[in-house]
């Protein structure tokens, strides 16, 4: 489940993915380390965003488990925090069920994926392991939300001046492996339907989400805006 | 109707003296309910969550202590000595136990309702007949099976007409496995008419045994001629109750179909109604509300289509799918993963991809075993894709017989008859997926942009 990481955030002597938990749920954040004991080695865990940041900092963990929902803010400033710091922890935002505008804030503050709390264990340390190496996770509803955040307004050209072609517009293949990631596939099973490898998958996704990082385009922001107002 | 507190024919079956005296203390206890007559079946209750017929070993079962099983073994093999006599026991203690949380028990109603009792009078006019032919040919055996199982008949007629709704309810999914339905699975048919077929050779079999093939003409000559003339003198009578029964269950299924009505008037234009009153302020949602319930109720009157429920609550396919999610998830228990991207409002043919799309769920639901279903939901400008999958057990679709209407009517010929088209990908052990796709008509083809 390891890759080779940077001095700054090194494997536990066991060679297990050290990951931290944020979630304001104690009951949460219990089941979780049931579930992944014995496949990652959990360094800590903290239920609001101020402690997060201090304690994620001191233990500096490869992978941050994290809420998107906080009392004390969003997910998106511990995330903004840590990485302004510490550029090589990873966040993989984990949550019951959010409006796609705070999902989108998370990812684009710079967590590499998002999964929702209905995952099975076994489906989280393989995502853990994903994001470890560096790679993207996206679930059926992240996959939906980049989806409709990228369609959205594709029509209009308003404001076509103002972005990066490069960036702003997903590629056929990436909308094919989105929308099958939407349906529910898996990432082997996106590589089996479209006849390509499972390392070929992760690419296309982890350019999906670099572009969802990057992007400046305005429908970005403006889809966020209406989503919020229906 | 007997007198007697009707646990006493089951303690014939059930002999254990504790529990019985056990049992006259507590009717002390309950001496208010003794007075009562017929209509009190003392503390025992027919148990509702455990029975397999009426739920009497049950009920009993819960009174004594002892476990269901046994009970049932001590009634079956009691039934089987006692030559099915016991069995009548059984209808009867069904008849006059109440049920647990009901007020009254069966008989109570069935005194009261006389066309079950001349149903049940004409079920013994047939024994008469039973008896005529036992007697003509010199079989005292038939004699002794078919008291039994006419009374019973006689007794099952009067708790169908009676039952409350709830247990007719599950007397119905009793009968469906034996294939009574047109929808019952061809196999389940099939089954009936081979058991039909054995035991119609068995039985001739025992008739044509040890004797003379021609010995046994004259006596059957005259069992034939007895039945006919017993069918024309009561044939005429045994015609109109059937006819008046098929008359009075018409009239039940107006009956219900009015309420049917009344309650989608009620959950569509009286829910909208009562919405747009509370949203008055919001211009746009009124708008919205009264053009969605406007094209819901024109479709039911002028195109014969009932409202679904979703008709009325979703105006658009993202509502839509979020409604098949929480309705599917509410009723069978399971996570429904539902991504839509890009919406749009409902037209007929989006409704129609939604009414297939939730049948679709629902099989996943009820049929794969998964924990999870994946809906999506695509938007595009020139159609509406949606999926719906799951990790289950799978099938083969070649496979399923013809006559499944759930995949060739609600979903394929659903999807058909408004231009669409819908696939079946399903691995044996691995999954199912339905893919849906209509195409949107041209005037809804603006995406939905403030």
């Amino acid at each position: 489940m390891t890759s080779p990481r940077p001095a700054t955030a090194s494997s536990a002597p066991g060679g297990k993915t050290r990951v931290f938990l944020v979630d304001d749920h104690g009951m949460f954040r219990a089941g979780v380390r049931s579930e992944l004991a014995g496949a990652v080695d959990i360094v800590g865990e903290a239920a609001d965003v101020v402690p997060a940041i201090a304690q994620i900092s001191d233990s500096l963990p490869e992978v941050v488990l994290l809420d998107v929902h906080l009392p004390g803010g969003g997910g998106q400033d511990v995330v903004a925090a840590v990485k302004a710091q510490h550029p090589d922890v990873k966040f993989l935002a984990l949550s019951a069920s959010d409006a796609p505008e705070d999902v989108i804030a998370v990812i684009r503050a710079g967590a590499r994926g998002y999964v929702t709390k209905t995952i099975s264990g076994t489906e989280l340390i393989t995502a853990i392991g994903r994001v470890a190496a560096g790679d993207a996770v996206f679930s059926p509803r992240l996959a939906g939300f980049v989806l409709d955040a990228f369609a959205s307004g594709a029509g209009a050209d308003v404001d076509r001046l103002s972005f990066d072609p490069e960036l702003d517009q997903l590629t056929a293949r990436e909308r094919e492996v989105l929308r099958l990631i939407a349906r529910g596939y898996t990432y082997r099973e996106v590589a089996k339907e479209l006849f390509i490898s499972v390392k070929t998958v992760e690419s296309h996704v982890s350019s999906v989400l670099r572009k969802l990082q990057l992007s400046t385009r305005h429908q970005l922001t403006r889809w966020a805006a209406e989503r919020r107002l229906t | 109707m007997p007198e007697t507190p009707e646990p006493d024919h089951q303690q014939a079956g059930q002999p254990d003296p504790g529990s019985s005296s056990h049992w006259t203390a507590r009717l002390e206890s309950h001496g208010v309910r003794v007075t009562r007559g017929p209509a009190s079946g003392g503390p025992v209750r027919r148990a509702r969550d455990d029975r397999l017929f009426g739920g009497v070993a049950a009920g009993l079962a819960k009174r004594t202590g002892f476990s269901v099983g046994l009970i049932r073994v001590i009634f079956i093999i009691a039934i089987v000595l006692s030559t099915g006599y016991l069995a009548m026991a059984y209808v009867l203690a069904w008849l006059l136990i109440p049920a647990e949380d009901a007020d009254g028990n069966i008989g109570t109603k069935a005194l009261a309702d006389k066309r079950g009792i001349v149903l049940a009078a004409a079920l013994a006019s047939v024994l008469v007949v039973a008896l005529v032919i036992a007697s003509a040919l010199n079989a005292p055996w038939v004699t002794s099976l078919a008291v039994p199982i006419i009374a019973c008949a006689a007794g099952l007629v009067l708790i169908w007409r009676n039952a409350p709704e709830e247990e007719l309810e599950y007397l119905r999914s009793l009968a469906d496995p034996a294939g009574m339905t047109e929808t019952a699975p061809r196999s389940r048919r099939v089954l009936r008419i081979v058991a039909a077929g054995v035991l119609l050779v068995i039985g001739l079999w025992l008739l044509l045994e040890g004797h003379d093939r021609f010995a046994l003409l004259k006596p059957l000559a005259g069992v034939i001629l007895l039945v006919g003339g017993i069918a024309l003198a009561f044939g005429p009578w045994w015609l109109r109750i059937a006819l008046e029964a098929a008359a009075e269950r018409r009239a039940r299924i107006r009956a219900e179909e009015r309420a049917e009505m009344a309650s989608r008037v009620h959950d569509s234009v009286l829910q909208t109604l009562a919405l747009i009153q509370r949203r008055a302020g919001d211009q746009q949602q009124v708008v919205k509300l009264a053009r969605a319930q406007e094209r819901e109720l024109r479709a039911w009157l002028f195109d014969g289509r009932p409202p679904g429920s979703m008709e009325g609550q979703a105006g658009t396919v993202a509502d839509g799918v979020r409604l098949i999610q929480q309705e599917v998830e509410a009723q069978h228990g399971i996570t429904v993963d539902a991504v839509t991207v890009g919406d749009c409002e409902l037209d007929d043919d989006l409704s129609a991809l939604l009414a297939a799309a939730r049948e679709a769920t629902v099989n996943a639901a009820k049929w794969s075993g998964a924990d999870v279903v994946s809906v999506f939901a695509e938007v595009e400008p020139e159609a509406v894709s949606l999926f719906v999958r799951d990790r289950g057990r799978g099938f083969d679709p070649a496979a399923v017989p013809a006559d499944r209407k759930g995949l060739a009517e609600s979903i394929r010929a659903r999807m058909a008859r408004r231009g669409g088209s819908a696939t079946v990908r399903s691995t044996p052990g691995q999954g199912t997926e339905v893919s849906l796709v209509m195409p949107r008509a041209a005037a809804d083809r603006q995406p939905r942009r403030p």
